[in-house]
């Protein structure tokens, strides 16, 4: 037979040789041109390990440790590992998972990579773990990796310690040009543990080693000597005394509100509590993402940080920063009297006093009996001071002196999301009634009802500048940042406000608040052996019964403690919050709480207004 | 009677050493790759590569068997064994266990028999013998009917395997039917459609259905004073129809496949997918630079880094540790061992022994292509085995078989010689 194509050996041989050129240009330009390659080569054989840094720590103003740092575990899994005779069902009971967890892990595993460790299971505690470890040798492709959670010994302060979470993208992304975080790092998402992130983080540590793809560790790379150990964060101090924290979170139990107490000589926030309050230590680890959307949508918003977030009519508490305005702009006298008819006419209208009381002759009288018809007098003569048909001047002088308290302002404490309130201005009236307005119109500011809205913290802000007699300073709620061996002070939060208002005028006050205590509004509320000086307020709301409203100082004299205390719905100011403010003041001052107290703390922590459950 | 000449000095020798040195670095790289400190004897049977030289000689042994046998019990059993190997490819189907989500392996407890690597050595013959016996040649579609049968049907069969890789391999037989009388035509268009296959995973059919109707109006402009305008206008029409048909239905088949399958294609076109193969190989190759990190001090391949770093990825091991020389000289060992076989057949004056060096150079060569296309880059991941160099008893042993039968065969070259 003839062979006819001898030429077309051509054919096969040309395509030999056009693809033996093409892998050598190929592998010319991976081997020899393109870095890319040579650089990711390194990365892979020698890898650097993370090393997670402890977390920083916090104490209490006393040196107790308040929230410091537990372990838990994350098992890790590599797919390409593990035995196909696996003993699941063991696996599983060493976890406590199920099998269809198992399943579906694994299967997330499989797809993420078969060569690289993937977290299999988070959040193992101790006890789970150690079964783990104990069979781990059954468990080919398995290992665990340890975590630092955070944990508080005294499961209270929820809101004001925060909580931390794994890191989310966005934030991830935020941070991309510093390589902050890493996806699945902890970072604070509330309270001081967002504020002080920077500080309580700490620095990674880097440790190079030698790994297969396995993530085997062969050794350590160079001898370590371009290891980094990791930087514990810095150890904070908290001006918060945990001992009266306790107490008013218990008050508080079944209520809605807030006690915030300060140090009014230095600013430093002794108690911020909340009501209804959870265990911050419910929200550690796996169980953030079980139990935060609950308490997100519970009815009764425990997450509100009603301390510095809600925003309530301040009453009858205004009523002595309102005298000490009058007074400073020369409205009134100390001695002004006013004869309380029992009501006060606007226009055709009235406003109604709460009680009978004999004419109060001078401005303690005033604070004592919390007359209503005496503080819209001396509101109304406050802006109209010169001449009631210029009220407008006297009005934005009234209302510069009077946000000089800490009124319609972030006080700038270190806690996210402060809200700022509010005090109308004249341009706000002028919008509203067209110009058409008169003292008449916004009498309730007087008595703090109206347009007037305040945080506790600034209720309680707003006495630190009369028990210090003239200037606050920004409450803060942390202290101290450990550094050379010690905890120096935190500067960044020392900064004094002056008001401009004379000591005789406080002082007068001074002496109507402690009248209060002993024979007026608040007269249930003697601390034996000291003097309580304070300011009951019933705030009348829309959605149902009275806040109840006291804030006060004691002692008299060099006071150390400002409380300031609502419960919402609780009814008049004597009823709830002024029994709560002296069993706080008392507590903190006198180190314990006398039998003879013990009964009213009782009382009070068991007078539910609300049912608040966290629902499992 | 004058003692003949013994078989020794009729052999080809370049031939058999190119062969035997590409047995040798393999050897050498599977230790290199699978290298176990505890275990550094390289005839420790314990460990791959123990295994592999055990499989080495047994591969010689039945080298020289064959080599002191006659040729003829290969072309006149031909079909004989392509008839065995085809009944083993449908056992196979039944009894196998999937491995590595082909069902490719019959398990005989010291060995697992893989009938496809021996499908192509066999389906080699049965076209020898085929072809070989033509009385004309395959310019004539029944007799190229019949040579396409004979490689169908082992194609589909290991298809139904799901071993994607060893069937490609027997698509090269379009290049020896060439060789043998068909048309070349059906070469372009094979040509064609791949490249059609690549520019369809690469632009939408939108684009290419467009591109190609602005081609063929250009064509029928230029060529519009022709007489045979309606005849390009008509062909222009059915080849721009068969493009829109085709790479609509391959954007439908890619909606079809599985996950890994999608993702291999994908990151081939550079469209991202899940390229941890691809990155890792290039990643090893490129960290052997020029002359390589040196025997046994490559850690990408070694470190587990490199999934079948023994197998499918070896030319890794070699680039990572010999660098772009041991790879320049693998590929010319390749080149030199195929041009060597084609040069042989082509002077060799028995048909069948001629058919047959051609058949076996396009099973090496589609081998050789995708084994390190695919290692480069260039080519999806396919799982095939680099001819002579990767670890695996089957194979080795169907391509010594393979071999060492054309040297048999070249060595009767005198015989022929009229």
């Amino acid at each position: 037979m003839q062979d006819i194509f001898p030429q077309r050996i051509k054919m096969i041989q040309g395509v030999i040789i056009f693809f033996s050129f093409l892998f050598l240009i190929n592998l010319f330009y991976i081997q020899l041109i393109d870095n890319k390659y040579k650089i990711k080569a390194k990365d892979n054989a020698i890898k650097e390990l993370i090393e997670y840094p402890s977390r920083g720590l916090i104490y209490d103003r006393n040196n107790k440790l308040i929230v410091h740092n537990t372990n838990q575990f994350e098992i890790m899994v590599t797919n390409a590992e593990v035995d196909a005779n696996l003993d699941t069902s063991q696996l599983c009971k060493d976890l406590a998972i199920t099998q269809d967890y198992f399943l579906e892990s694994m299967k997330k595993a499989r797809k993420a990579s078969r060569y690289r460790p993937y977290v299999f299971l988070k959040y193992v505690d101790d006890s789970n773990y150690q079964r783990f470890q104990e069979h781990i040798f059954k468990y080919k492709g398995f290992f665990g990796q340890t975590r630092f959670v955070r944990d508080y010994p005294y499961a209270n302060g929820a809101l004001l310690f925060g909580d931390v979470g794994e890191i989310d993208s966005s934030q991830i992304k935020k941070y991309a040009d510093t390589y902050t975080y890493l996806s699945g790092d902890y970072i604070g998402k509330n309270g001081i543990e967002v504020y002080y992130e920077d500080l309580l983080r700490g620095q990674r540590g880097i440790r190079t080693v030698v790994v297969d793809a396995l993530n085997r560790v062969k050794g350590s790379y160079a001898n370590g000597e371009n290891d980094n150990d990791p930087i514990a964060g810095k150890n904070l101090q908290a001006s918060i005394d945990i001992n009266i924290q306790t107490l008013g979170e218990e008050l508080l139990t079944n209520k809605r509100g807030s006690i915030i107490a300060i140090e009014p000589s230095t600013g430093e926030v002794l108690a911020l509590c909340n009501g209804p309050t959870y265990d911050p230590n419910l929200l550690r680890g796996g169980n953030r993402n079980k139990y935060y959307p609950k308490l997100l949508l519970n009815k009764y918003k425990p997450l509100y940080n009603r301390a510095i977030q809600g925003l309530y009519p301040p009453g009858s508490t205004f009523k002595a920063p309102s005298a000490l305005v009058a007074l400073q702009m020369g409205a009134i006298n100390p001695n002004f009297a006013y004869y309380c008819p029992g009501y006060y006419p606007i226009g055709k209208k009235s406003l109604k006093c709460s009680h009978r009381h004999a004419p109060c002759r001078n401005i303690e009288e005033g604070l004592t009996q919390s007359c209503n018809p005496y503080f819209c007098q001396v509101f109304r003569e406050s802006i109209e001071v010169s001449n009631s048909k210029r009220f407008q001047k006297d009005y934005d002088r009234w209302y510069k002196n009077i946000c000089r308290f800490g009124y319609r302002r972030k006080l700038g404490i270190d806690l996210k999301n402060e809200k700022r309130g509010n005090v109308p201005d004249t341009a706000y009236y002028n919008k509203i009634y067209k110009n058409q307005w008169r003292a008449t119109t916004v009498i309730s500011l007087g008595i703090g009802q109206g347009e007037i809205l305040a945080t506790p913290l600034q209720m309680a802000n707003s006495y630190c500048v009369i028990a210090n007699k003239g200037y606050y300073i920004t409450p803060h709620v942390i202290k101290g940042i450990y550094a050379n061996g010690k905890f120096e002070p935190n500067t960044a939060k020392k900064i004094k406000v002056n008001v401009p208002i004379d000591k005789l005028y406080f002082d007068r006050v001074t002496d109507g608040l402690e009248m209060v205590v002993q024979a007026g509004t608040a007269r249930a509320s003697k601390i034996e052996g000291i003097a309580l000086c304070g300011k009951t307020g019933t705030a009348q709301n829309p959605h149902g019964e009275d806040h109840s409203i006291f804030v006060g100082f004691a002692p008299k004299v060099n006071p150390k403690i400002v409380i300031a205390c609502i419960v919402e719905n609780g009814g008049g100011g004597g009823g709830l919050a002024a029994p709560i403010v002296s069993l706080m003041a008392e507590r903190y001052l006198k180190d314990s709480l006398p039998p003879a107290s013990l009964n009213k703390y009782s009382s009070i922590k068991n007078r539910h207004l609300i049912n608040f459950q966290i629902d499992e | 009677m004058a003692k003949s000449p013994s078989i020794f000095n009729k052999l080809d020798w370049p031939l058999l050493m190119t062969f035997l040195i590409l047995m040798v670095i393999g050897l050498i790289t599977i230790y290199a790759a699978g290298y176990n400190p505890d275990h550094p004897k390289i005839y420790d049977i314990s460990q791959t590569y123990g295994k592999q030289l055990i499989w080495i000689g047994i591969c010689l042994v039945l080298g020289f068997i064959i080599i002191n046998m006659n040729s003829k019990v290969f072309s006149v059993f031909a079909y004989a064994y392509y008839g065995i190997i085809l009944l083993l490819l449908i056992v196979v189907l039944f009894i196998a266990k999937e491995v590595n989500g082909a069902k490719a392996w019959i398990d005989l407890g010291f060995f697992r028999l893989q009938p496809s690597e021996f499908a192509k050595f066999t389906t080699c013959l049965g076209l020898a013998y085929y072809i070989s016996e033509l009385e004309t040649n395959l310019a004539y579609a029944k007799k190229l009917m019949m040579a396409l049968g004979i490689i169908i049907i082992p194609f589909i069969l290991i298809l139904a395997q799901h071993d994607m890789g060893s069937a490609l391999v027997f698509l090269s037989f379009a290049f020896l039917l060439n060789r043998f009388g068909m048309s070349d035509y059906i070469i372009f268009a094979g040509f064609f459609v791949i490249i059609i296959s690549i520019l369809s995973l690469l632009l939408s059919p939108v684009y290419l259905i467009l591109s190609m109707v602005v081609l063929v109006i250009i064509i029928a402009f230029f060529n519009r004073k022709s007489k045979d305008l309606d005849k390009y206008i008509i062909v222009g029409v059915a080849i721009t129809s068969f493009v829109a048909i085709y790479s609509i239905s391959i954007d439908l088949v890619m909606d079809k496949l599985d996950k890994h399958q999608k993702d291999r294609i994908n990151v081939l076109v550079g469209k991202g997918g899940n390229d941890w193969n691809v990155r890792q190989s290039k990643i090893a190759l490129g960290a052997g630079q020029f002359s390589g990190k040196g025997f046994l001090k490559g850690t990408q391949s070694k470190m587990n880094f490199l999934p079948a770093k023994e197998t499918d990825f070896i030319f890794c091991t070699i680039g990572e540790e010999w660098g772009f020389l041991g790879c320049g000289l693998v590929i010319g060992l390749y080149v030199f061992l195929m041009m060597r076989i084609l040069y042989l057949s082509e002077k060799h004056s028995s048909k069948f022994s001629k058919v047959y060096g051609y058949a076996i150079v396009c099973v090496l060569m589609m081998h050789f292509i995708i084994n390190i296309g695919m290692t480069v880059g260039l080519v999806p991941v396919i799982g095939i085995p680099l001819p002579a160099l990767s670890y695996g008893g089957s194979s080795l042993l169907s391509f010594s078989v393979m071999i060492f039968a054309f040297i048999r065969m070249d060595s009767e070259r005198w015989i022929y010689t009229s």
